[in-house]
């Protein structure tokens, strides 16, 4: 009976300390949350996208970070995705069991929790060297970079769900594989390939690190695609350190519009693939 | 009735090909990229690791005045402040993994999972800018003053814990680091508890064991590789990762026996000092250090790949 006893307990014990874990990691995200809700927005303010990025100590807005980030994001996006979309096509529909495909795949998935910084300082030697300077291009290429494991891993996924069955009829009516995979696999695929592209832009929205050398920063309205562009990010890092009241504001009003955009796409991902799922189980 | 038209069938041959090259070509390019960035390392890091040989790893000095760059102190915080990761988040992260899987009821087990993978989406300058203004006090005002008071003068380990509260420093940033990996960690492990068949489970239960010790004794010899390899995936997170422990380390070369102390990692010497370094031997010693960086990590990542894969076509193999 004692024994028994010490099993109850210690069954207790554990299952009690993982509740704990679990609630420490839920007050963790509640916690980083509240912090930028209740220093983001008193920070909010029209001023935030009209004006542009202040010099020490005086008043501004967000306005050039916010463009550059937005330009940036969208430029990595639409180099880096047909990249990751097709290498995925190869991956599930050509290469499927291939030696290569096994190399690609595993290389790839090496590359999606590569340290970030590491693509930065590889397009800083083949992109800023080269050109003798920053530019919003190499940002955007380091960001493409990144975003093409994303899309690769997802796209592949996706493809591998759409029905055996589908393909076959496609095969049956005389279709290459080439009109196969544009009319009947991509669109069966389809809301599953958008969710890799929004887990992409989620991911390299935020991206910091390779921008500082890429990227650089401007504290000026520029839409120069050849020179130093602002972006969120790294503004945000300049100005959290600095000890201007009015800049680690802004910091802290940059910090909660991109996380609150970057939770959007993750959970419109999520809830895509949800919808995703519902429909295949009916 | 001519059903068959050899232009067309000729068209669609080219369309094709081209099609399948272009998906070649874009796999290739994975390939090339990695290639790239090991090659374009390799060269930058060259001057420095040619200048200073293999003392460039075991030479504490870090001085850009006189040109004398050594990399011992930002592997050593690297190592360190993953560590420290590592021992916070691995029982957190299976504690959670356990809830998720065993515990949750129904309800509650999406919402929960949602939440701790969207954790993982919050990008690491926020978790920087967080660790900076809220947590780093809090572990100054209380934690690290009742560690230097608690464990502080204990034999072996006390030196760890001397020295003033700094706030920012080593622990800080392993403290942040462990945040930042735990889901990654969590939803790892989750997944493999997850390929566990429910009939071994079943099994344990029929025969009286307690749900831990179902857990224990069914459940992670079951998926020791799955959980070894999430480790590892955590783990290359942690070295790897950047704006976070750059926020809160403090940004000093040197090598402290206090784990309160500042300190620098690789990540964040290269985040802190790249764009201000001047002369080449400069640039390029942060560029080795870029090198080693991805030269650890690509070994941690590729191993725990292996390890999942493995997991993978095994649990592939039963079902």
């Amino acid at each position: 009976m004692n024994r028994r006893m010490l099993r109850k307990i210690k069954n207790g014990a554990f299952l009690s300390l993982s509740l704990v874990a679990t609630l420490t990691g839920l007050a963790c995200l509640a916690a980083i949350l509240w912090t930028l809700i209740s220093h983001g927005v008193s920070g909010m303010s029209g001023r935030l996208f009209t004006q542009m990025t202040p010099p020490p100590g005086g008043q501004g807005g967000l306005l050039n970070a916010i463009y550059g980030s937005g330009v940036m994001t969208l430029l990595g996006i639409l180099i880096g995705s047909p990249i990751g979309v097709l290498a995925g096509t190869y991956l599930a529909e050509y290469g499927r069991n291939s030696r290569l495909s096994m190399l690609v795949r595993f290389i790839n998935d090496v590359l999606l929790s590569a340290p970030s910084i590491i693509i930065g300082l590889f397009i800083y030697e083949i992109v800023v060297v080269k050109m003798g300077h920053f530019s919003a291009i190499a940002g955007a290429l380091t960001l493409a970079v990144l975003a093409i494991p994303v899309t690769l891993r997802t796209t592949e996924d996706m493809l591998n769900l759409v029905p055996i069955g589908m393909k076959d009829s496609s095969a049956a009516l005389g279709a290459y594989p080439w009109r196969t995979t544009l009319s009947v696999l991509y669109p069966a695929a389809r809301s599953g390939i958008v969710t890799g592209l929004l887990l992409a832009i989620a991911r390299i929205s935020g991206e910091t690190a390779p921008l500082l050398f890429t990227a650089l920063n401007n504290q000026f309205w520029s839409t120069n695609l050849n020179a130093p562009m602002a972006n969120l990010p790294v503004v945000i890092f300049q100005f959290a350190l600095s000890p201007y009241k009015d800049w680690q504001d802004l910091a802290w009003a940059g910090a909660l519009i991109i996380t609150v955009t970057i939770l959007l796409l993750s959970i419109s991902a999520r809830v895509l693939l949800a919808l995703l799922q519902a429909e295949r189980g009916s | 009735m001519a059903i068959i038209d050899p232009g067309h069938a000729a068209k669609q041959l080219i369309y094709e090909r081209a099609f399948r090259s272009a998906t070649l070509i874009a796999a290739v390019l994975v390939l090339l990229i990695l290639g790239g960035v090991a090659i374009s390392l390799v060269r930058g890091a060259w001057p420095a690791l040619s200048h200073f040989g293999f003392s460039f790893i075991t030479r504490e000095v870090w001085n850009p005045v006189t040109d004398q760059f050594g990399a011992l102190a930002p592997i050593y915080g690297t190592v360190v402040t993953s560590a420290i990761a590592m021992v916070i988040a691995v029982p957190t992260g299976f504690g959670i993994a356990l809830f998720l899987t065993e515990l949750c009821p129904p309800l509650l087990k999406r919402p929960i999972g949602v939440a701790v993978e969207l954790l993982a989406a919050v990008p690491s300058i926020i978790f920087g800018i967080w660790g900076l203004f809220v947590l780093a006090p809090v572990l100054q005002r209380h934690v690290q003053p009742w560690l230097i008071r608690n464990l502080g003068d204990l034999p072996a380990i006390g030196h760890l814990f001397k020295g003033p509260p700094y706030g920012i420093g080593i622990l800080t940033a392993g403290v942040v680091l462990a945040i930042m990996v735990l889901p990654f960690i969590a939803a790892t492990m989750r997944d493999v508890f997850d390929t566990v068949p429910p009939m071994l489970k079943e099994s344990g239960y029929g025969l009286g064991a307690t749900t831990w010790e179902v857990i224990w004794n069914v459940v992670v010899p079951h998926s020791r590789v799955g959980i070894v390899g999430g480790i590892m995936l955590g783990l290359g997170r942690a070295l790897g990762e950047t704006m976070a422990v750059t926020f809160v380390i403090g940004n000093a070369h040197r090598i402290s026996s206090s784990l309160l102390a500042p300190g620098t990692t690789i990540s964040s010497a290269i985040a802190n000092e790249f764009t201000e370094a001047v002369g080449d031997l400069y640039t390029s010693s942060l560029i080795a250090l870029g090198l080693l960086l991805f030269l650890i990590t690509f070994t941690v990542i590729a191993l725990a790949q292996a390890m999942l894969r493995r997991l993978e076509r095994r649990s592939g193999a039963v079902v």
